[in-house]
């Protein structure tokens, strides 16, 4: 039970330093296009995100078409099909994904949720986006470049990445990607030092670490996580463009391409493989952690209850932060690195299953004897429990290395990282949207379509990622354009495919109906008042919906942690974080 | 109501996909049938795990689902279930590990009878050596791959000249000969993928790698590449064969070796050159 109780005048401390005067920005360039505004650059991190992602969804139907119906289109071959294959994954994954939740969801709900003006260095944060915006430009300028955009996978393996036999290998389209990369970096790196130096800094009084929502404490890790493991990538970028451009050899060995003899010598390929997924692996959970600290506050608030075990939660976030820095070679099993990695990797890899099995338990203990508000942002906070869940026990499968050595390369990897770093969080991402939309906007999202949009969507992806398991325990391998001749694999396969691809169309037109509901509630969405869902954090005690420059009057002053739902004795079933009032403090 | 009963749904048409579909793997042609025992192992356990938390959830979702007048629990913390929880995850996490640990250190440490034999990747096909009388390979070198040696042996290496080369045709095994595969790239990232022998492995450019099998069943089998090799990937294909020892004592005798290959080519060129 609560074991940290103390009374409510003695949890806000005095103030030790003044406050530092905001930069106001007067002209209309200023104020919405190279703002300082925590809020509008976290406003523009999500347009860009979601627009690039939007990019990475057409790619991943055209993906479908060849898959379901192989030989039936013509601009589809091998080569444009690895391209597809090699965007869709890098951008979902860095592009939106990263850029999303960390860019988008931390410049928004840090400074609103710890109660501060606005990040501690606005203009470095300005430049963050800007730097983004420029990364992005260079992606997609490779489509656009002879010989098209890079087709070597998302995982950017050499030799083949900067040879000739790959798609963009000997063009412009790998020297972009890797530029794009190295810039998105170097923006993100803006970005991440502004988010966890104003968790640690910009707190508001009151506000201890032991008593921030769990949405911070998951971006905040996974920003440390990311500003750790992305400088692995960096170096990996620039030594690969050495290789292409200066005749280095990183990573390349003495080899012969196509009968000819190449003046490489003395690299070594999977020196690449360990830093790109020293950067890979922590970079699945800098996906993660945000989802499951939103998840945690959507669930908390829309079920009317405490979030059970708060502290053994902010544990597991952070050991899952800790462990992810030692697991990355279960991505590496099959690559050839000396085989007694394989007992090391798989011991940690599997340990990490156990804070992540407290998380899933605590979210369903939550919802036990809670009053479950069945809103649009539940729902895909449900649809998050089960594909997370799915997608976490096949974890189960991959990670214990000698279960992996039949799996890997099969589609049933691609079933499993899709349902748990793609449908998951991209619930959460969902489910985040329809909660803080009317907190942005001032108005709600249109409930009728979120809920069609949910059950399209939650249901059509279960439709396509879970049989896909059963495609690559057949042993169908992932990365082919097409089934082929193989004994192995029995004709249903083929028709499974198609029915797979028609569910990702529905899926994907379904986000038409999103995107539709985004625009149209801007204007004749239902006034959502200050603090519609009733929730304690912050953000939602602002005197101004959508939140003024500055963020509050008075800074509040924090008198409880935020999961103070239905506490026995209060006047309603929610008392704000800023709430001096009755009832237990924590 | 309706969002719990969606939940069951998925849980049940999960389980009875996994029971009823037809989609299952390839009948095993190696010794690792430990793998596909660990396999069914992870489903049983991952899948009790998937259908009680499931169903707990549907439960909750229909049995608090809000109502006027409802009033949630209040409940921050709960030690003593916690621990429990922990200590349940960590015997099931034990039960997985343990036995795949020990079965890995039977994959990675060969036989001493096994035979080696060399699997060569280029893009995108396939070539094999096999050792010739003196059960030895001779050394090779990317750097020594030319259009008369095109796997690169060292032709001053005395161990090499009785190898026996298969280049662009069909690799045989024999049954119940165990075999310690390795494997050479001569260009990029390649893996040698035969799915009805479970085992697997990258062969990377400047480096050998390895695995071991020992075939169990007659058959034919396709062999395809696992790791992105760039357009052709897809089409990297290949078929071996695994033979009862006198069909493979019939197939090695018809093969040549290098030493002959030489040969035979300078036959060639000198008879080119003749007229």
């Amino acid at each position: 039970m609560v074991d940290i109780e103390s009374k409510a005048h003695q949890t806000v401390p005095p103030a030790e330093v003044d406050e530092v005067e905001l930069y106001h920005a007067t002209s209309f360039w200023t104020k919405y296009v190279f703002s300082q505004d925590a809020k509008i650059i976290a406003i523009q991190y999500s347009c860009v995100a979601i627009g690039i992602g939007l990019v990475a969804l057409v790619l991943s139907s055209l993906i479908r078409l060849q898959l379901g119906f192989p030989d039936m289109f013509d601009f589809i071959t091998a080569e444009t099909y690895y391209q597809f294959v090699t965007m869709h994954g890098m951008i979902m994954v860095v592009y939106l994904l990263t850029a999303l939740f960390l860019g988008g969801f931390g410049n928004y709900l840090i400074p609103l949720m710890v109660g501060a003006r606005d990040m501690v260095f606005p203009y470095v944060n300005m430049l963050s986006f800007w730097i983004y915006f420029l990364a992005v430009i260079v992606l997609v300028a490779s489509f656009f470049v002879p010989g098209g955009p890079t087709g070597a996978g998302w995982t950017l393996y050499p030799p083949q990445a900067i040879l000739s036999g790959t798609p963009g290998g000997t063009g412009l389209g790998i020297i972009l990607m890797l530029l794009s990369l190295a810039l998105f970096i170097v923006g993100f790196t803006m970005g991440g030092l502004n988010y966890v130096i104003t968790v640690l800094q910009g707190r508001t009084r009151g506000m201890t670490m032991m008593r921030l929502p769990l949405t911070i404490w998951g971006i905040f890790t996974a920003t440390v996580l990311a500003l750790l493991a992305f400088p692995a990538l960096l170096v990996a970028t620039i030594m690969m463009l050495f290789d292409r451009l200066l005749g280095t050899s990183f990573f390349m060995p003495s080899l012969v391409e196509f009968g000819e003899q190449l003046s490489y010598g003395g690299g070594s390929p999977i020196l690449f493989q360990h830093l790109f997924w020293f950067f890979g692996h922590p970079e699945v959970y800098i996906v993660a952690l945000p989802a499951f600290g939103i998840v945690s506050d959507l669930i908390s608030t829309h079920a009317r209850k405490n979030i059970f075990g708060y502290r053994m939660m902010v544990w597991a976030i952070v050991g899952i932060g800790a462990l992810s820095f030692i697991v990355w070679a279960h991505h590496m099993y099959v690559s050839g690195m000396h085989p007694y990695f394989g007992f090391f990797f798989a011991t940690t890899t599997l340990i990490i299953a156990v804070p992540t099995a407290l998380k899933v338990y605590n979210w369903v203990l939550t919802l036990w004897n809670g009053n479950i508000h069945l809103t649009t942002p539940m729902l895909f906070s449900l649809g998050f429990l089960v594909t997370f869940l799915n997608g976490g026990l096949t974890g189960l499968f991959l990670g214990n290395v000698i279960v992996d050595i039949p799996l890997s390369d099969t589609m049933f990897v691609v079933a499993h990282f899709h349902m748990v770093m793609g449908v998951a969080p991209i619930m959460v991402i969902m489910g985040a949207i329809y909660h803080w939309y009317p907190k942005m906007t001032g108005r709600m999202l249109d409930e009728q379509m979120g809920k069609i949009h949910f059950w399209v969507t939650f249901v059509g992806s279960y439709l396509i990622f879970f049989p896909m398991h059963y495609v690559g325990l057949v042993g169908v391998p992932r990365r082919y354009p097409e089934l082929g001749d193989s004994a192995f694999i029995p004709e249903s396969v083929a028709t499974l495919n198609s029915f797979i691809s028609v569910a990702a169309f529905v899926v994907g037109f379904a986000q038409v109906l999103f995107i539709y509901n985004l625009i149209s509630s801007l204007r004749n969405g239902q006034l959502a008042g200050h603090n519609p869902w009733r929730a304690t954090t912050l953000e939602w005690q602002t005197p101004q919906t959508p939140p003024g420059h500055g963020n509050f009057d008075e800074l509040p002053l924090v008198y409880r942690w935020p999961y103070d739902y239905s506490v026995p004795g209060a006047p309603e079933d929610f008392l704000a974080q800023n709430d001096p009032g009755q009832g237990p403090v924590k | 109501m309706g969002v719990a009963i969606a939940i069951v749904v998925v849980v049940v048409g999960s389980v009875l996909f996994h029971l009823f579909s037809p989609w299952w793997w390839t009948p095993i042609a190696t010794n690792w049938v430990f793998m596909d025992d660990m396999i069914s192992l992870t489903f049983w356990i991952t899948g009790v795990v998937y259908v009680a938390v499931l169903l707990f959830v549907a439960y909750c979702v229909f049995k608090f689902q809000y109502r006027e007048g409802r009033i949630a629990a209040y409940e921050p913390e709960n030690n003593k279930l916690e621990g429990w929880l922990t200590v349940l995850t960590s015997l099931g996490v034990a039960a997985l590990l343990a036995p795949g640990l020990v079965v890995w250190f039977q994959f990675v440490n060969v036989p001493e009878e096994a035979t080696e034999i060399e699997v060569v990747g280029q893009q995108w096909s396939w070539s094999y050596r096999l050792p010739g009388l003196d059960g030895k390979l001779g050394t090779a070198d990317n750097r020594l791959i030319s259009v008369d040696n095109t796997l690169g042996i060292n032709p001053d290496d005395p161990n090499g000249q009785d190898d026996i080369i298969i280049d662009g045709d069909d690799l045989h095994f024999a049954l119940g000969k165990p075999v310690k595969m390795l494997l050479r790239s001569v260009d990029v990232l390649h893996d040698y993928y035969v799915p009805e022998f479970r085992a697997k492995m990258d062969m990377v450019p400047g480096m050998i790698t390895y695995f071991w099998i020992e075939p169990t069943r007659v058959g034919t089998f396709d062999v395809l590449c696992a790791e992105l090799c760039g357009v052709g990937h897809g089409f990297m294909r290949g078929t071996v064969l695994i033979d009862s020892e006198e069909d493979y004592a019939l197939w090695l005798s018809e093969q040549i070796t290098f030493a002959q290959m030489l040969e035979q080519r300078d036959v060639k060129v000198a008879s080119a050159v003749k007229p």
